[in-house]
C-alpha cells in the first residue's frame, strides 16, 4: 500500500481519560450493585464456616429461617448440578458439602427481602462441627506432604557442583507474606431468572466465561442458556479473575431455588474472610557466587500457601518458578516448588501471579550477595544481568530477544542520581544514630502472555451502524486498568473516525464467546488486536465496495479522519457507511486474534512461554526510625517500559499504581491468621494498604522513549498491568539498606517490613 | 416541644421523614430508599472513605456554611436532622457540567476503577471550599480517610493543586436559608416498630432522658457505635443522641482550663488542645481521619474507653478531668480514677459524661505523644504513649507518663515515673526508667503488634522522648522531609 493508505494515527498514542471519568467522578459509573434492581429481587447473605477443618455433623438453619424477611435457605444439598467453581481442578465447593476446609468457607445462603434481614439471619445458624485436623502453615504442609497439586522442579546446569566449587556461599531463609487485593468494590452478583429456563447474570468479574460455565454446570444447564454481564468492576487485580464465580452461582443457586432474582454482595469482612488472597511464600536458597558476586549456582526451594483447594495457585506457582531470575542470569540452577494445602481460604490470582514471589527470592539472593561482600547491590546486580547475544537464555530454555534491563537502569542511574544520594546517604547516616536513610534499585523483567498457551486467544464484535457510529464489544473486561478506552482508541483510528462516535459496551458473554479471563496484563495486547481485526474486516468491505461503486482502485480508497478519499472525490465516513449499508454490505464483524510465536511444554517447562517481556526499574529512598522501625519514603524515580504506550495517561496511572501497590505488599499490608486459622486482618481498620500520605513527596516517574516492542504487537506497545508491581520490591530493600551498619551488614528483614519487622531486624542480624 | 420527624435539606428541598429506623445509616437511606447509587460502600465502618458524603451546618448567626465530609456509612440517618446532606450527586444538580473538582480528576487521571472515586470528590470539594492553596500535607490529611487501591494518589494529589484553576460550575449546593428554616427547636423523638432515637436538647433533658431509658444507647459522633450496628448487627432499641445538647457542644475557657463539651468533635476540640500542647499536634493529626473526627468526639472517645483509644494518654498527663452528670447532679473525676477495667468504667446508670476539663499548659512542662502503628494515618495504634516532665535544674520535679496499646486501659506507667522522678533527666535515668516499664506493663500479642516488640517500642519511645526534650530531632520520620 502507498503512504496514503497509512493515515495519520490521532487517538492511539494519546493521554485521553479514562472513558468512564466522567462517569466516575459524578457517581454515575453503575457497578453490579447500582443495577437497577427487579421488585421481586431477593438479597442473599452467606453463613460460614467457624472452623478450619472439620465434618459438618448438622446444620440447624430454623433460627435463620425464623428471621423475619427471610424467604429461604440453600445448602449443598439444594445445588441441582455440580457444586463446584473451580475452573481447572474441581475441588472448589460452592457449598460446604459435608465437610468444612477453612474458617469462612460457604456453608448455607439465606434470600431475605433485604441485605441487612439476610445478614442478621445468617448469623444465627447452629452448626455442629465434628473437628478435624488441620494444618494451618505452609511449613507443617511441606512437612506433612499436604500439597494440592505435585511438586515441580526446573533445573539447568549443574548446580551441585556449581555450588560445591563456589568461592562464596550463602545458605538463608526469606519469605513473602500474602497480600489481600483490597479492591474498593466487593465482590457482588446479581442473578435474574430468564424464560425457558435461560439466567442472565450480573457480575463483578474478570472472567465472564467462566462465570458462564460454572453456574450452568451448577444449575445443570447448558451454557447456551447463562448470560454474564459485566461492564466494570470496582477494582479486582486478581481478586475477580476465579473468586467470583462463587459469589455468581451461590446466587444463581438460590434463583433456581426460589424462582426470583437474587443478589449477593458480601460485606467487607466477608469478602476478605471468604475470598482467596496473594499467595504467601518461604523461600529457601542456597547460592554460590564468585567474588564480583556473580551467581555460579543456585538452589531454590519454594513453598507457597496454596489454601483448600487448587484454584489457580498451579499458574501462579509455575510464574514464580519463570520468575526466580528476574533479569539476571542463573547458568546453573534449581528451582524446586512446593504447593501447599493448607486449612485457610484458597490462595488466588493476585497482579504479578507469583512473579513477585519469585522476583522476591531472587532480588533477595542479590542483595544477601551484595552485603556479604560489602559491594553496592546495583553492582552485583549489573553483573548478573543477563546479556544480549550470550548469557540470553533463561532456565526454562527461551531465548531473551529483547533486553532493554542494562538501559533502562544506566538511564535512571543517572537521572535518580543514585550515585550522589548514597553518598548523601552515608554521610547523612555517619551524624544521625536515630534516623537513617537507605537506597535501592531494583530492575524488573516480567514475562507477558498467560502460561497456559491455549488462553492466549481473544475475539471482538464491533458494529457499524447507518449513522456512521460504532458499537465496540471483546471478551476483556474493565476494573479500572482503562483497557475499554485503548481498545477504542485503536478502532478509532482502524477506522478513522473520532472516538466519540465509538460507545463501547460491557464484556457480555452472548456478544464475544470463549474468553479468557482479563488478566496476565495481556487484555490490551489480545483485545486490541481482536478488535483491531474487526474493524478491518468492515474497512475492507467498505473499501472494496467504495472502489466497485465509486470505479477507483482499492489502493485508492483511503479512509482518514471521519472521511473517505474516493480517488478524486471526499465523503464522509458515514456517507459511505449508508451507500454501503443500501448495497447490502454487512457492517459488522467479529475479529480474532492468537499470540503468535509462543510454545511452551510445560511437561519439561521449557520453550517459550511468553511472547515478550515488559522491563522497568525503580530507585526508592527511604528514611526509617530505628526507635519506632517506622519508615517513610522520600523519593521515588521510576522508568519504566510500555513499548509504544497505547495511552501514556492510562499507562503511567498503571505504573505508579502498581508500585505503590507493590510497596504496600511489601511494608504495611500484613495479612495474619490466628492459631485456630481465622484471618484476623479482614478489614481496613487492621489491613493496611496505603493512603495518600504515604506517596514520597518527591515522585518522578517517567515512561521509556523510542520502546517500541521488538514484536508485532498492537502499535508495538507493551502490557502494563501487572509489570510495574514489581518495582515496589525497591521500596523494601531501600529499608534494608537503611538499617544495614557495620555491626549488622545483612539485617534480617522480613517481609513486610511493618514497623515490628524493622524493629526486630535492627536488633537480630541474619542467621 | 418535641418534635416527632426529622428534616433535612437535600439538593434544595426539605426532605421530612417521621417514619425512622433509629440505626438506619445515611448510606442505606441514599442508595437503599432513594437509590441514589453514586455514594459507594466500601468497608461499613469508615475505614474507606468510598462512602464519603459532606455535612453542611449553619455556622454562627449569618449565612455561613459549615462544610464537612462524614462517612456515610456508619452515620445514623436522624442525626442529619436540621442540616444539609451533599452527595456526588449535588455537585450536578439539574444536569450541570463538572464541578471543578471533578474536571481536575478527570483532567489528572485521578480515576481508575472510580469506585473510591465519589468519596475522593466529596473530600476535595470539602477541601475546595475550605482552603485554598492547600500544602502537600493539608492534602495528606484532608484525604487521610480515603483509600483508592488503583492510582498510587499521585494524580489524586494533582488534581487537588490545580482543581481551584478550574471554571465553576455555577450549582449552587449549600443553601443557609433552608438551612435557617429547618433549624431545629425543641427534642427530636423519632421512632420505628417501637424503637427510638431521641436528640434533646439541653444537659437537662439529656439527663431526664437517661433516667427514664437506663439502658438507652448514649450516642455521640457515632463512629464507635455505628461499627455495633454495621458489624456486629446489635439491635438498639433506644438511642439518645448527645450531638444537639447545647452544653455539650460548647467549648469554654478560663485562665486556668480548657472545658471541652463530650458532643463537642475532634475537627473542634483538637486546635484549642494542640495550641496549649503542641507536642500532642502529631498524635492528633495521626488520630482516625478527617471524616471520623468530623463527627467522632473527644467525649465519646474517653468514655468509650478503648485501651487503644489515642485521646486518653495525652490526656491522663496533662491532667484532665471528667465531668459527670445524671438526673441527680454533676460530679468530677480523673480521667485516671475515670477506668476501671478493659471497657469498664466510672459511670454509673443514668450517668454521662458532660465535659472535659483541660488544665492549661504550665509554662516549662514539656509534653508529648506518639502514636505507633502499621501506617501514619488513619491506623489503630499499636502502642499510644504521652508524657509530661518538669524539671528543675538537672533534676525532674514531675513526671507522668500514660501508655495506650499495654493493658486493658489506658494506664500510667508507675514504676517507670518512679525511676525518673527526682533523678538527674539523663541516659542512665533513661535507660533505667526504659527497663522499669516491662514492669508496668505486660501487653498482649495481636495482628497489630506482639507483646515483646510492644514493649519494646514503649521503651525506645520514651527514649525518643528523653532525646526530643534536650532539643534533638525531631525523630518521627513524618517530621522528616517536608
Amino acid at each position: 500500500m502507498d503512504a496514503k493508505a497509512d493515515p495519520v494515527i490521532r487517538a492511539v498514542g494519546k493521554a485521553l481519560p479514562h472513558d468512564s471519568a466522567h462517569l466516575h467522578v459524578t457517581g454515575q459509573a453503575a457497578y453490579t450493585d447500582d443495577l437497577p434492581e427487579p421488585r421481586d429481587l431477593l438479597h442473599l447473605a452467606v453463613g460460614m464456616s467457624a472452623q478450619p477443618h472439620a465434618r459438618l455433623k448438622h446444620i440447624d438453619l430454623e433460627a435463620v429461617l425464623a428471621t423475619d424477611g427471610v424467604v429461604d435457605v440453600c445448602t449443598a444439598d439444594d445445588i441441582a448440578g455440580e457444586n463446584n467453581f473451580g475452573g481447572i481442578v474441581h475441588d472448589d465447593p460452592i457449598l460446604a458439602p459435608g465437610e468444612v476446609q477453612y474458617v469462612g468457607q460457604a456453608v448455607f445462603s439465606v434470600a431475605a427481602s433485604s441485605v441487612d434481614a439476610a445478614r442478621r439471619a445468617a448469623r444465627k445458624a447452629n452448626i455442629d462441627y465434628e473437628s478435624l485436623e488441620a494444618i494451618l502453615d505452609p511449613r507443617e504442609a511441606v512437612e506433612k506432604g499436604s500439597f494440592v497439586l505435585p511438586s515441580e522442579t526446573i533445573e539447568r546446569g549443574d548446580p551441585d557442583a556449581a555450588l560445591a566449587s563456589a568461592p562464596h556461599r550463602l545458605r538463608r531463609q526469606t519469605g513473602t507474606g500474602g497480600q489481600d487485593q483490597f479492591y474498593l468494590e466487593g465482590h457482588v452478583s446479581m442473578a435474574l431468572p430468564q424464560e425457558d429456563g435461560g439466567m442472565l447474570v450480573y457480575s463483578s468479574t474478570q472472567h465472564p466465561d467462566e462465570v458462564q460455565m460454572l453456574v450452568a454446570a451448577a444449575t445443570r444447564r447448558e451454557a447456551k442458556d447463562v448470560v454474564v454481564i459485566c461492564r466494570r468492576m470496582g477494582g479486582a487485580f486478581g481478586g475477580k479473575e476465579s473468586q467470583a464465580a462463587l459469589i455468581a452461582c451461590i446466587a444463581a443457586v438460590m434463583t433456581d431455588k426460589t424462582g426470583r432474582p437474587c443478589k449477593l454482595r458480601l460485606d467487607r469482612d466477608d469478602d476478605m474472610i471468604m475470598t482467596g488472597k496473594r499467595h504467601d511464600f518461604i523461600i529457601d536458597y542456597d547460592v554460590g557466587f564468585d567474588d564480583d558476586g556473580r551467581i555460579l549456582g543456585i538452589d531454590f526451594e519454594l513453598a507457597s500457601r496454596c489454601g483448600m483447594s487448587a484454584d489457580l495457585s498451579g499458574p501462579v506457582n509455575d510464574r514464580a518458578m519463570f520468575h526466580c531470575d528476574n533479569a539476571y542470569y542463573l547458568e546453573n540452577v534449581r528451582i524446586r516448588s512446593h504447593r501447599c494445602k493448607t486449612h485457610t481460604v484458597s490462595s488466588t490470582a493476585f497482579r504479578g501471579f507469583g512473579g513477585p514471589q519469585g522476583m522476591f527470592a531472587i532480588e533477595h539472593v542479590i542483595d544477601e550477595i551484595a552485603r556479604t561482600l560489602g559491594k553496592d547491590p546495583l553492582a552485583v546486580r549489573r553483573t548478573n544481568f543477563y546479556g544480549t547475544t550470550d548469557r540470553n537464555v533463561t532456565h526454562y530454555q527461551q531465548t531473551i530477544e529483547d533486553n532493554v534491563i542494562d538501559d533502562i537502569v544506566d538511564q535512571l542511574e543517572t537521572t535518580s542520581e543514585y550515585v550522589s544520594r548514597r553518598a548523601s546517604i552515608a554521610e547523612f547516616n555517619a551524624s544521625n544514630p536515630v534516623l537513617r536513610r537507605g537506597i535501592a534499585l531494583t530492575p524488573v523483567k516480567f514475562g507477558i502472555s498467560f502460561t497456559a498457551t491455549h488462553l492466549n486467544q481473544a475475539a471482538a464484535l464491533v458494529h457499524v451502524y447507518k449513522d456512521g457510529t460504532v458499537q465496540l464489544n471483546h471478551g476483556g473486561t474493565e476494573m479500572g486498568q482503562g483497557l475499554y478506552i485503548k481498545v477504542a482508541q485503536i478502532v478509532a483510528d482502524e477506522l478513522q473516525i473520532d472516538i466519540d462516535r465509538i460507545r463501547i459496551t460491557a464484556a457480555d458473554t452472548s456478544k464475544v464467546p470463549n474468553a479468557s479471563a482479563t488478566a496476565a496484563s495481556s487484555g490490551s495486547d489480545m483485545n486490541g488486536r481482536a478488535a483491531q481485526a474487526a474493524a478491518r474486516k468492515i474497512k475492507t468491505r467498505l473499501r472494496e465496495f467504495a472502489a466497485r461503486h465509486f470505479d477507483v482502485g482499492e489502493a485508492d480508497v483511503v479512509f482518514d479522519n471521519n472521511r473517505v478519499d474516493v480517488g478524486n472525490k471526499t465523503i464522509d465516513f458515514v456517507e459511505l457507511v449508508q451507500l454501503a449499508w443500501f448495497d447490502r454490505v454487512s457492517l459488522s464483524a467479529t475479529g480474532y486474534y492468537r499470540t503468535p510465536k509462543i510454545n511452551y511444554d510445560r511437561s519439561t517447562f521449557s520453550g517459550r512461554p511468553f511472547f515478550y517481556y515488559a522491563y522497568g526499574a525503580a530507585v526508592s529512598e527511604v528514611v526509617v526510625d530505628t526507635l519506632t522501625g517506622e519508615h517513610r519514603i522520600l523519593r521515588t524515580d521510576i522508568l519504566h517500559d510500555c513499548g509504544d504506550s497505547l495511552n501514556p495517561g492510562i499507562d503511567l496511572g498503571q505504573v505508579e499504581g502498581g508500585y505503590v501497590q507493590g510497596a504496600g505488599w511489601l511494608t504495611s499490608e500484613e495479612i495474619c491468621w490466628d492459631e485456630t486459622g481465622r484471618l484476623t486482618t479482614h478489614a481496613p481498620s487492621t489491613y493496611k494498604i496505603p493512603v495518600c500520605s504515604d506517596l514520597a513527596p518527591d515522585f518522578r516517574v517517567t515512561l521509556l522513549e523510542n520502546a517500541r516492542n521488538k514484536e508485532q504487537t498492537i502499535y508495538r506497545s507493551k502490557a502494563v498491568g501487572e509489570p510495574p508491581f514489581m518495582l515496589g520490591i525497591s521500596v523494601f530493600h531501600a529499608i534494608r539498606d537503611a538499617i544495614a551498619t557495620d555491626a549488622n551488614p545483612a539485617p534480617n528483614l522480613s517481609a513486610p517490613a511493618t514497623p515490628e519487622s524493622v524493629l526486630r531486624a535492627i536488633e537480630e542480624a541474619a542467621p | 416541644m418535641s418534635r416527632d420527624r426529622i428534616r433535612f435539606v437535600l439538593d434544595g428541598d426539605i426532605i421530612e421523614l417521621d417514619d425512622v429506623d433509629p440505626t438506619r445509616t445515611v448510606l442505606q437511606f441514599l442508595r437503599e430508599d432513594l437509590r441514589r447509587t453514586g455514594t459507594k460502600e466500601g468497608c461499613a465502618e469508615g475505614d474507606c472513605g468510598a462512602c464519603t458524603v459532606v455535612v453542611a451546618e449553619l455556622e454562627g448567626s449569618g449565612d455561613d456554611v459549615r462544610l464537612r465530609p462524614v462517612n456515610s456509612c456508619i452515620q445514623f440517618l436522624a442525626t442529619l436532622d436540621g442540616k444539609e446532606l451533599i452527595t456526588v450527586e449535588s455537585l450536578n444538580r439539574g444536569g450541570a457540567a463538572l464541578h471543578p473538582v471533578q474536571r481536575a480528576m478527570v483532567d489528572h487521571h485521578g480515576s481508575q476503577c472510580g469506585f473510591c472515586t465519589p468519596g475522593f470528590v466529596m473530600s476535595l470539594f470539602a477541601l475546595y471550599e475550605n482552603q485554598d492553596a492547600p500544602s502537600r500535607r493539608e492534602i495528606d490529611d484532608a484525604l487521610a480517610g480515603n483509600l483508592c487501591r488503583c492510582t498510587g494518589y499521585r494524580p489524586i494529589i494533582a488534581a487537588a493543586r490545580s482543581m481551584y484553576d478550574e471554571p465553576g460550575n455555577g450549582v449552587t449546593i449549600a443553601h443557609p436559608a433552608l438551612l435557617r428554616a429547618i433549624a431545629p427547636e425543641g427534642r427530636l423523638s423519632v421512632s420505628r416498630d417501637g424503637r427510638w432515637f431521641h436528640a434533646p436538647e439541653t444537659a437537662d433533658e439529656l439527663a431526664e432522658l437517661l433516667a427514664a431509658n437506663p439502658d438507652a444507647t448514649l450516642l455521640a459522633g457515632g463512629t464507635d457505635v455505628g461499627l455495633w450496628v454495621t458489624k456486629q448487627f446489635r439491635k438498639i432499641d433506644t438511642i439518645v443522641y448527645t450531638g444537639r445538647v447545647r452544653e455539650l457542644r460548647e467549648i469554654s475557657e478560663t485562665p486556668a482550663q480548657l472545658e471541652i463539651g463530650a458532643a463537642v468533635s475532634f475537627t473542634d476540640a483538637i486546635p484549642p488542645i494542640v495550641g496549649q500542647y503542641p507536642g500532642l499536634d502529631e498524635m492528633f493529626r495521626r488520630f482516625a481521619s478527617p471524616p471520623i473526627r468530623n463527627t467522632g468526639t473527644l467525649g465519646g472517645n474517653v468514655a468509650n474507653g478503648s485501651p487503644i483509644g489515642d485521646s486518653m494518654p495525652a490526656l491522663m498527663v496533662i491532667g484532665a478531668t471528667l465531668v459527670l452528670r445524671s438526673a441527680s447532679g454533676t460530679r468530677a473525676v480523673t480521667l485516671e480514677d475515670f477506668y476501671h477495667d478493659y471497657m469498664v468504667n466510672d459511670l454509673r446508670p443514668g450517668e454521662f459524661v458532660a465535659a472535659i476539663r483541660i488544665p492549661k499548659a504550665r509554662p516549662g512542662d514539656v509534653v508529648a505523644s506518639y502514636k505507633w502503628s502499621k501506617r501514619f494515618d488513619q491506623d489503630i495504634s499499636g502502642v499510644c504513649t504521652a508524657y509530661r516532665l518538669r524539671l528543675d535544674g538537672d533534676k525532674v520535679a514531675e513526671v507522668e507518663i500514660a501508655c495506650g496499646g499495654m493493658a486493658a486501659t489506658v494506664k500510667r506507667a508507675a514504676h517507670c515515673e518512679s525511676a525518673i522522678r527526682g533523678r538527674e533527666w539523663n541516659e542512665t535515668t533513661v535507660e533505667k526508667a526504659m527497663a522499669a516499664l516491662a514492669r508496668d506493663f505486660n501487653p498482649i500479642s495481636d495482628m497489630r503488634a506482639t507483646a515483646d516488640v510492644r514493649l519494646r517500642t514503649c521503651q525506645n519511645l520514651l527514649k525518643r522522648f528523653f532525646l526530643e526534650s534536650r532539643g534533638d530531632g525531631p525523630f518521627s520520620v513524618y517530621a522528616y522531609g517536608r
